[in-house]
């Protein structure tokens, strides 16, 4: 591997001011399980990596039924899905931290890491999405949020600019009546990189007969995330039922721009969208009703 | 005889010896070993499939401190043409050598080109990038089919076909083309009530042994050559290092280490040769090599990717009359595929008067295709399964009872030329037919709309013997100290020395295995063709019959009689009144004659084809194509299981790789050929969440041609789940598949959803 | 080469000292560094499982691990389960003839400690669903699933 120095972070503010006067030439360290393996294959470089797990902000991990969630960046997914009343309020977010990876992968891996290594199959950043997650970003300017459906630029990029670092999301508390789900189509049943994936959440009317809010999100068929606001849009009003999830998931799959690689083809990603956007809303009413 | 012997050791379940050291991290595998001061190697590999070399400069290599060797192809002296067996296979010396070392070519993505050895890892990967090297890139081969057109580009320029014995004229693709003939296949074809053809494709696939190779070597001052490494074979990596760098034979040590895995892709040589080269040019300090990943996947191994046409046909009684198979294997850069183990297998559990096999083994720009467990098995059994599923279908004939009607049996003539001695494949068939499995009712989807299906297969391997040597000293404790020469990859230290202690009465725990170098022990073949526990134990055996003897002098000198009149029983010897244990003449061997040292060196013979019947349950998600292994249960005759749990664990691991093979496994490359998914993330091997418990049946029948019946179990088991699986996707969807793997994509175009 | 750093760690119960470079991985730095070769290099990049050690108790791969990162943190390698006995998962393991090869076995051991403490009580699926990241190429997963079992029964009936 190339030669870098090492820097733990124990501040927001020295995370940035390395990262402001370094530019490029630093590279953000959090669980590693990306960034470790682009530095040794040669496909990123680095002068310095700058450790942000001992910085307490990105560690933060908090809920207040006002406020909603706050995820610090750097808050690997075994924190995430070892909190069972987490679990109970944002099971989506479950389906998305315990599918990263194998068991290893999610001692290390983190939220900030996969939203910022950006790629189009990460598996967080779908159910984020649906979610309505907000990122929280640090330089030496100060904080601002932005939305997280805005914050892919294209694969392996984010609107991120030089000295900015990632610092938390926050999701707003669950609706009543509400659900989501992340489901991914994989070859394997673990381990696995997704060929399509769906994050949705939905909110139904309080006799849970009808749609009153939803958001649908695709990966892995588009160079970013693909939020799909029309297919959420078109559920909204509509009686809960087949009918009404299967027209969400053709509007889905005609947003779909997928391409042929090696895990998967153009032809079966775009049919695979239709199938995962309706199997992921099946999951999500279920969880709507329960 | 065999049938009523009774067995103390044999057939109980006794810890490994090795075992304790591999379940506390302390045995020792080839990238473990440390010398006084150590160099780690890195390789430099070709981007490109297919290009000229026109030149390499290593000079800013060279320069960079810490870097104290580099090689590069004028390193290597010519290697000799001559073609040797070793291994499982053939190796010719002067391609092997190209294929360590490029000289004027680049003939596959990840053919090395350069190496480098530094103080450590690190820097040696720096110099690498500082190497030059000038390549003219030319157009690759990368389908078998296309690079048998006379107008493909052509690989190896030198090349000629051997079309059925006679050497072609013009330069091509084709390394050979042969053919086996049993009868009349036309007039067989003409007479057939029922006549089924069907194509295959199957992909490049890789052994997916999780230890990378390795090599650790010193070349010294006095021209000698030791080698540390991860090998199944070392006497065929001595024969390799000593051709390779022209070092005589006897000038080259070569010690194995603790091996992770081979399955075939550890036969051969990759790393040692150059490690022993930069030490030569490092001032004789040791070099290790390891590769990564990335470097395995793209440069050892793989098996070859296929296309067949199988026909057969039967008449109204069901009986196959006719065979015809047309097959075609990817060498890779090289020639050399297994098709003609390919061609072996393809029929070989069927009893046809009338076969015909066409077979061709062809050069693509893809490394040189290696053996792999039951060497061109798996995917020549996938057709052949499959047309006689079809087949059974037409004739409304239950599969396992078309099976059973056509199985070959004692005193057939196999397609391709050997007449069967006493074999037990319809055994295999009747042992499914009688299994929980298969007379329980299928079960039932996990989702609306998924389907499930059942599915029987077969498969044959032909099983090797081969020679081998080993040693004992007999301590004054009574203990056994044992010298074998096999690679051990999975239990065989205790599976021979069960035999041992079997042979000469005492217990297993009294014999202490060790295994050997090829400088400590006698020359012994690969392990491979299921041939150790088969070849080593008669010479384990053997041993102990000398042993005995030997104790046998010692007991008559005690008792100043002759050893002939010294009755042997388990571990008492005896002569009239007179009795004594073999411990406690052990103790005794000082006073009756000095110590007593045995070895053995056989060329074994008598390894018996072993075959295989199984039968899995699959749920296919029809909207997704997505396959989910339900139950799985595999028959297999195994002669005799020494220790039945590791005999198990034979099959269970062949039958998963099977899996693997049949629902996943693959070689991406792009058009240029550069592999795309060097990764075990995307060359998708089989998780344990992917597979369920993989059930046994072990059938014993033995083989009288061994002391205790042995038979080769490890390779059959991976040659019938392909098959298996696609007729259970035929009865869950009604759709015949034809190619491998049988990815979710790949099911979806079988169904026509996309 | 970039400079050395040193870094204290508690590796197996014992306090350590030792000196890498920041590109170094832990996993390098066990096996070059501190001797320690039980953890194998499979993969190099998360994907085998064959590095697996415990991280403050808690389950990754040291390939993806920087050396600097164990600075005051305690790690659990494979040569650290035995005490005067083996541990039950160890000798499950070879009772039950869960390893081939063995190449794979120290990460699966690391990795099924890690499962048995979490959950004492897992059921089929929930073993082979915590094991899906340690590849084994030899047994089929069949006999180390079984081992697994095993062992957290025995040490379920000890507790
Ligand atoms: C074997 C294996 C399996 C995997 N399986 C999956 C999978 O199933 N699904 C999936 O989605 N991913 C998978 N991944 C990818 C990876 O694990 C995830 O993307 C993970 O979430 C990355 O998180 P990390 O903390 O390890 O990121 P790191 O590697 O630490 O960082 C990733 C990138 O984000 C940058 N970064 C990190 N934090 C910040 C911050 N706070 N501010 C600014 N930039 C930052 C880094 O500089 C780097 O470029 C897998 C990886 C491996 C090795
Ligand atoms: S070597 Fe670390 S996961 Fe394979
Ligand atoms: S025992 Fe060989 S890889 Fe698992």
């Amino acid at each position: 591997m190339q030669a870098f120095s090492y820097v733990s972070a124990k501040s927001v503010s020295e995370a940035s001011a390395i990262l402001a006067q370094e530019g490029d030439n630093a590279k953000v360290l959090s669980g590693g399980t990306d960034i470790i393996v682009q530095l040794r294959e040669g496909r990123r470089s680095a002068h310095v990596v700058v450790d942000v797990k001992a910085i307490p902000e990105l560690n933060e991990l908090s809920y207040d039924a006002a406020a909603g969630l706050t995820i610090g960046a750097a808050v690997p997914m075994h924190r995430i899905y070892g909190d069972a009343k987490l679990a109970a309020l944002y099971p989506g977010l479950m389906d998305s931290a315990t599918l990263i990876g194998g068991t290893a992968i999610q001692g290390r891996a983190t939220l900030g890491g996969n939203v910022c290594t950006a790629s189009p199959a990460g598996d967080a950043l779908p159910t984020l999405i649906a979610l309505n997650a907000r990122c929280v970003v640090a330089s030496a300017n100060g904080t601002r949020e932005i939305a997280i459906e805005n914050f892919f630029a294209g694969p392996g990029r984010t609107v991120l600019q030089k000295g900015d670092l990632l610092v938390a999301f926050k999701l707003p508390a669950p609706q009543p009546n509400s659900g989501a789900a992340y489901l991914r189509f994989i070859p394997r049943n673990e381990m696995d990189i997704a060929v399509v994936s769906a994050g949705v959440s939905v909110q139904l009317s309080a006799d849970k007969s009808t749609f009153i809010a939803a958001r649908i999100a695709l990966g892995a068929v588009a160079p970013t995330p693909l939020f799909v606001p029309e297919a959420g849009a078109a559920l909204i009003g509509q009686p809960v039922g087949a009918v009404a999830v299967n027209a969400a998931a053709e509007i889905a799959k005609a947003a779909a721009r997928p391409i042929s690689d090696m895990r998967g083809s153009a032809e079966q990603r775009k049919h695979l969208s239709a199938v995962m956007t309706k199997r992921t809303l099946e999951i999500a009413i279920e969880r709507a009703r329960a | 005889m065999i049938e009523t012997q009774e067995f103390k050791v044999i057939g109980t379940r006794p810890i490994r010896p090795d075992g304790i050291d591999k379940v506390t991290g302390r045995a020792q595998y080839g990238a473990d070993i440390k010398l006084q001061g150590l160099l780690y190697g890195r390789v430099l590999r070709s981007p490109h499939a297919h290009a000229r070399i026109r030149s390499v400069d290593v000079s800013a290599a060279e320069k960079l401190p810490g870097v104290k060797a580099v090689i590069t192809g004028r390193d290597f002296p010519a290697a000799s043409n001559e073609t040797v067996h070793a291994g499982e296979g053939v190796v010719n010396f002067s391609y092997l050598s190209e294929n360590l070392m490029a000289q004027t070519r680049a003939l596959y993505h990840g053919h090395v080109v350069a190496a480098v050895a530094a103080v450590d890892v690190h820097i040696a990967e720096e110099a690498l990038k500082l190497i030059k090297v000038d390549y003219e890139v030319l157009t690759p081969v990368l389908d078998v089919i296309e690079a048998m057109r006379d107008d493909s580009p052509v690989v190896l320029q030198e090349v000629r076909t051997d079309e059925l014995g006679e050497k072609g004229t013009k330069p091509t693709n084709i390394a050979s083309h042969g053919r086996h003939d049993l009868g009349d296949v036309d007039k067989a074809f003409a007479n057939a009530a029922v006549i089924v053809e069907r194509e295959f494709v199957t992909g490049t696939v890789h052994q997916g042994y999780i230890e990378p190779q390795n090599g650790t070597a010193i070349s010294s001052m006095d021209g000698s050559i030791t080698a540390w490494t991860s090998t199944q074979s070392a006497w065929d990596e001595r024969r390799e290092i000593s051709e390779v760098l022209k070092v005589p034979l006897a000038m080259v040590r070569v010690i194995p280490m603790e091996i992770g895995g081979g399955f075939g892709g550890k036969l051969n040589a990759y790393l040692e040769p150059l490690a022993a080269a930069l030490s030569r040019k490092a001032g004789h300090q040791p070099v290790k090599l390891t590769m990564s990943r990335d470097e395995v996947l793209k440069a050892t191994g793989p098996t070859s990717a296929s296309v067949m046409r199988v026909k057969m046909g039967a008449d109204k009684s069901g009986r196959i009359i006719a065979a015809y198979a047309w097959m075609a294997y990817e060498a890779g850069a090289f020639p050399g595929s297994p098709i003609g183990a390919g061609a072996a297998v393809i029929f070989g559990p069927y009893r046809f008067e009338n076969a015909r096999i066409d077979y061709y083994d062809v050069i693509v720009n893809k490394p040189k295709a290696q053996a792999y467990r039951a060497p061109g098995g798996t995917n020549a059994a996938y057709a052949a399964e499959v047309v006689v599923n079809d087949l059974a279908e037409k004739l409304g004939i239950d599969p396992l009872e078309m099976r059973l009607k056509n199985g070959a049996r004692q005193g057939d003539r196999r397609a391709d030329g050997p007449t069967y001695g006493p074999i037990a494949y319809l055994e295999t068939i009747e042992a499914i037919k009688v299994s929980a499995h298969y007379n329980s009712p299928k079960p039932a989807p996990s989702r609306l709309g998924n389907k499930v299906g059942r599915g029987v297969a077969s498969g044959y391997w032909g099983n090797w013997d081969g020679r081998s040597s080993a040693s004992a000293v007999i301590n004054s404790d009574g203990r056994v100290s044992y010298l074998e020469g096999s690679t051990d990859i999975g239990g065989l230290r205790a599976s021979l020395a069960m035999q041992l202690a079997e042979t000469i009465g005492l217990k297993y725990e009294d014999i202490r295995p060790m295994m050997g170098d090829t400088q400590t022990v006698g020359f012994n073949d690969a392990t491979g063709g299921s041939r150790s526990t088969y070849g080593s134990g008669m010479a384990a055996h053997r041993l102990g019959l000398k042993i005995i003897a030997e104790m046998q002098k010692h007991a008559a000198a005690l008792w100043d009689v002759q050893p002939e009149q010294v009755n042997v029983k388990g571990d008492v010897y005896s002569c009239g009144e007179k009795a004594i244990t073999f411990k406690e003449l052990a103790g005794q061997l000082d006073e009756t004659g000095g110590p007593i040292s045995v070895s053995v060196s056989l060329d074994t013979k008598g390894a018996l084809p072993t075959f295989a019947t199984q039968v899995v349950d699959v749920e296919v998600d029809v909207e997704t194509g997505k396959l989910q292994i339900l139950r799985y249960t595999a028959a297999q005759d195994v002669g005799r299981a020494i220790h039945p749990s590791y005999v198990e664990g034979q099959i269970q691991g062949g039958v998963v790789q099977g899996l693997g093979w049949a629902m996943h496994e693959e070689y991406v490359y792009d058009k240029d050929g550069h592999l795309l998914n060097g990764s075990l993330l995307d060359y998708r091997m089989p998780t344990a969440l992917d597979m369920p418990m993989i059930d046994t049946i072990l059938v014993e029948v033995p083989n009288p041609n061994h002391p205790f019946g042995v038979k080769g179990v490890g390779e059959v088991p991976i040659v019938p789940p392909a098959g298996a699986l696609a007729n259970a996707i035929y009865d869950a969807i009604g759709v015949r598949m034809n190619v491998l793997p049988m990815n979710p994509r790949n099911v979806l175009k079988a169904i026509g959803t996309i | 080469m970039s400079r050395k750093i040193s870094v204290s760690a508690t590796i197996n119960g014992q306090e350590n000292e030792f000196l890498c470079e920041p590109r170094q991985s832990l996993l390098e730095v066990l096996r070059d560094v501190l001797n320690l070769t039980g953890a194998k290099e499979g993969c190099n990049n998360g994907n085998c499982g064959a590095c697996s050690v415990l991280l403050d108790g808690v389950l990754v791969n040291s390939c993806l691990v920087l050396g600097v990162e164990a600075q005051g943190r305690s790690i659990t390698t494979v040569e650290g389960l035995a005490g005067d006995e083996l541990h039950p998962l160890q000798r499950q393991f070879l009772e039950n003839a869960a390893l081939q090869c063995g190449i794979c076995t120290p990460g699966f051991l690391v990795a099924s400690k890690a499962l048995l403490e979490k959950n004492p009580n897992p059921t089929e699926h929930e073993v082979r669903y915590f094991l899906a990241g340690n590849l084994c190429r030899c047994t089929g997963y069949d006999k180390i699933v079984k081992a697994v079992m095993a062992a957290a029964e025995e040490m379920r009936a000890k507790a």
